[in-house]
């Protein structure tokens, strides 16, 4: 099975780059981002075996985020992926058939919570570091570490607000930036072993 | 994050054990080496196939010291002691064993292993590997068995702690035997099986994140049962998975009470009678004529524990255009992943078909049937039998004659495999072993072997391996096991002295350039190299001697017989539909070449 966004190779990035084509393709209608959560036992083993499924079969990573969760022996990943729906159900049924996969669930198309945490390095000179700190305290982000030339923020939000926050340091002369991928949960009161499974409770698809 | 590899396992250990008394247990404590040997024991294992080496060398030592109740065969390579465990597990449903050391031992295991990953074989595959402290170092015969083995396991287990390692060999039985059967790998460091522990082997395991189907949605079984009654055009296309969940025998009541005809994928021969006027024989690729013509006329396609594998399909979007699809599966990632389902029922084959089968009525599908024997007549499976040489249809159709289709057919892969597939006839279930998923040349004479290993005392028919000349040296040395424990296998060699599927492709798509698929030069004399083995070797050379050659043959039965059938080398597999071509595309018979590129 071959989706429609394969994950491109440093090769064909650089080779698509010097071309001056887009590195990210047009999504076609039908193709959307999917932002996956998995519960899995708290192993390195069970954490490369989820990784491994995307490279084996060919499916497509955005972002990959991992943590313990409040049960030492269980971690949370939280996966961004693009694809076509028929795809992202082969991609839950494949990664809920992993032993050591807990639980895997699809949060798009419910109601839920996306942030990711930047760190970002900018220079300053006094001219413009009232300009920074104007733009920073815009997007509530918070000043880490100071040099006398340097400022670190940190800054968490929905991707969007990161972006945005980027675009506008990029002019003062970005040093370096740190980001988390995204942490994603439902919104609503029950907790993940309180849900319906998707994938077990398979239905027709048509 | 930790490195081990099964957290919990001692919490749930020593929970079990608490409410098990019954479990098998030593009061001292023993080392890894000693508990290995007994949980396999426990774990009613029969056969072990194995090489040892220095990182198991203290298992060999207990096997020796302790004389348990398996039989343990020495293999003369790890490849073909893998094929052996398949063949084993595939002739009798039973997990399949496989011992050896670590490094090369282990990577001479990955063939086998992918192959049981692709055809859902059950295999617990036991790799030595150097001690723990050693693991990342470089050490002597050091590999990465479980990074190595990753994508080809259905799971894995790296053994750190010894008091873990009866616990990890029940739970890989356990894997690999239930859902959709498949290997799984455990490795085991050398201090592991060198440190003690007491004996402990637990009468079940529970993972957490281990989901097994459960009952099959009476939902969507009667939701199929009135598809089934609304098609004029039914067929059931049946696969594998209606073998390993020993529904063969429901499968064959349903078609018959329901009038459907059947039509099989390779790894499905068996599980319907051939015989049966609604066998349609096999589909795809190499499928028959009217097999593929039902497929493209049928208004609903049954698929029970099949995977819509390309080699079934070609282009699956012209694949069965007018027919509604239901799909009958253990595993949910099989549904809706190469063709879309109308209707999904995930769960045990044989949960599933003996639900259906009290809410499905006799149909009458009398036209529908004689509008597939007009295709059947139009075009029979045929081959040129008037010229007076010998070819491979012939010498399966008197294996056939022979054996009445009550015997064990191993084939390996190739032209030979598809002529099997087409001319054998298939009566019974577990009685067509081959590699379909992988197509692993070299699998038959070593899956043959397992094979008579698995039936001994439980059938008496005939194991008959059905091999080429390219495939059958890739494995050859095996011959030496089944001299050494005198089984009385028949190797029939199809020698065309020539890779011949590739040769076939070569002629049809590249214009006769035969590019290094030649063997004439090179291959050996077969009857000289069954002798060297301490076999039986024969040969054949006309069509009026494969009688004789087979009786000869059957009069063995003390040691393998090699039977090098020396057949014409222009011979081709048809029907063929190219790859990736449409079902509809099928060629018939020898063309111009190229007429179809």
């Amino acid at each position: 099975m071959q989706t429609e966004m394969p994950t491109l190779t440093p090769q064909q990035i650089l080779r698509r780059r010097k071309a001056g084509e887009p590195i990210l393709p047009d999504e076609p209608e039908q193709v959307h981002r999917h932002t996956i959560t998995v519960l899995l036992e708290n192993t390195i083993g069970a954490l490369i075996r989820v990784v491994n499924l995307f490279s084996a079969r060919g499916f497509n990573l955005e972002s990959v985020t991992v943590g313990e969760t409040d049960d030492p022996t269980v971690s949370r990943m939280t996966i961004v992926t693009t694809g076509n729906d028929r795809i992202i159900g082969q991609v839950l049924r494949q990664l809920d058939r992993l032993i050591d996969t807990l639980h895997v669930e699809d949060l798009s198309g419910s109601s839920f919570v996306e942030r990711e945490l930047c760190l970002l390095k900018v220079s300053y000179t006094n001219e413009t570091r009232a300009a920074i700190m104007d733009t920073a305290e815009i997007f509530r982000g918070k000043v880490v570490d100071i040099t006398p030339n340097t400022m670190t923020f940190e800054l968490t939000g929905p991707t969007s607000k990161i972006e945005a926050f980027i675009k506008l340091m990029k002019p003062h002369g970005i040093l370096e930036v740190a980001r988390s991928g995204r942490v994603a949960m439902r919104r609503s009161s029950g907790s993940w072993l309180t849900h319906e499974d998707p994938v077990l409770k398979l239905s027709a698809e048509r | 994050m930790r490195t081990d590899t099964i957290p919990l396992v001692r919490a749930v250990r020593s929970a079990l054990n608490a409410e098990d008394p019954s479990a098998k247990v030593t009061a001292e404590p023993v080392t890894g080496a000693e508990i290995f040997v007994r949980a396999l024991e426990a774990e009613g294992v029969e056969v072990v196939f194995g090489h040892p080496g220095g990182a198991v060398i203290h298992i060999y030592d207990e096997i020796a010291r302790l004389k348990p109740r398996f039989q343990h065969i020495l293999v003369r390579h790890e490849q073909g002691g893998t094929h052996m465990a398949e063949g084993y597990a595939k002739a009798t449903g039973r997990v399949g064993t496989v011992l050896v050391t670590s490094g090369p031992g282990a990577t001479n295991t990955v063939t086998g292993i992918a192959d049981a990953y692709m055809d859902s074989v059950p295999l617990v595959v036991f790799t030595g590997q150097v001690p723990t402290k050693l693991i990342g170092n470089d050490a002597f015969q050091e590999t990465d068995t479980i990074g190595i083995t990753r994508s080809i396991t259905k799971h894995s287990f790296l053994v750190r702690d010894v008091r873990d390692l009866a616990w990890t060999i029940k739970a890989a039985y356990h894997i690999a035997r239930t859902g959709r059967p498949g290997p799984v790998v455990v490795d085991l460091p050398k201090d592991v099986l060198l440190s003690r522990a007491p004996f402990t082997y637990p009468e079940e395991v529970h993972l957490r994140g281990y989901k097994l189907p459960g009952p099959p949605d009476p939902e969507r079984i009667r939701e199929a049962a009135e598809m089934i009654a609304a098609s004029r055009r039914p067929l059931l296309y049946v696969g594998g998975g209606t073998i390993n969940a020993n529904a063969a025998e429901l499968l064959t009541r349903l078609a018959r009470k329901a009038r459907i005809p059947v039509t099989t994928t390779l790894h499905g021969l068996g599980a319907f009678p051939e015989d049966d006027p609604l066998s349609l024989g096999m589909l795809g690729m190499h499928g028959t004529w009217y097999a593929n013509q039902a497929v493209q006329h049928a208004d609903l396609i049954i698929a029970v524990g099949a995977r819509f594998d390309d080699r079934v399909t070609g282009r699956v979007d012209t694949w069965a255009p007018h027919a509604k699809v239901i799909h009958i599966d253990i595993d949910p990632a099989c549904i809706s992943k190469n063709v879309p389902a109308d209707c999904a029922i995930v769960g045990d084959v044989r949960a599933v078909l003996e639900q259906l089968l009290p809410l499905v009525a006799p149909k009458d599908t009398k036209a529908w049937l004689a509008e597939i024997e007009q295709w059947r007549a139009e075009c029979p499976l045929t081959y040129e039998t008037h010229d007076g040489k010998l070819r491979a249809q012939y010498v399966i159709e008197r294996i056939r004659a022979k054996t009445g289709g009550h015997a064990v057919v191993v084939s390996d892969v190739g032209q030979h495999q598809m002529w099997t597939a087409q001319y054998f006839r298939f009566l019974h279930p577990r009685t067509h072993i081959t590699s379909g998923g992988l197509g692993t040349m070299g699998f038959a004479l070593p899956a043959a072997i397992g094979a008579a290993f698995g039936l001994r005392g439980r059938s008496d028919w005939p194991i008959v391996c059905i091999s080429g000349d390219g495939g059958f040296v890739m494995n050859a040395q095996e011959l030496g096991v089944a001299a050494a424990h005198r089984l009385p296998i028949k190797v029939a060699v199809i020698n065309n002295n020539f890779l011949g599927m590739v040769r076939q492709w070569q002629e049809l798509f590249h214009e006769h350039r035969f590019s290094h698929t030649d063997l004439s030069d090179t291959n050996p004399d077969f009857v000289e190299l069954a002798e060297a083995f301490h076999c039986v070797g024969l040969r054949a050379t006309r069509p009026e001697e494969v009688d004789a050659v087979l009786e000869e043959a059957w009069k063995v039965n003390d040691r393998p017989v090699v039977i090098d059938f020396q057949v014409v080398k222009e011979e081709m597999v048809f029907p063929m539909v190219p790859a990736g071509a449409s079902t509809s595309e099928m060629i018939t018979k020898r063309l111009t070449p190229n007429a179809f590129v």
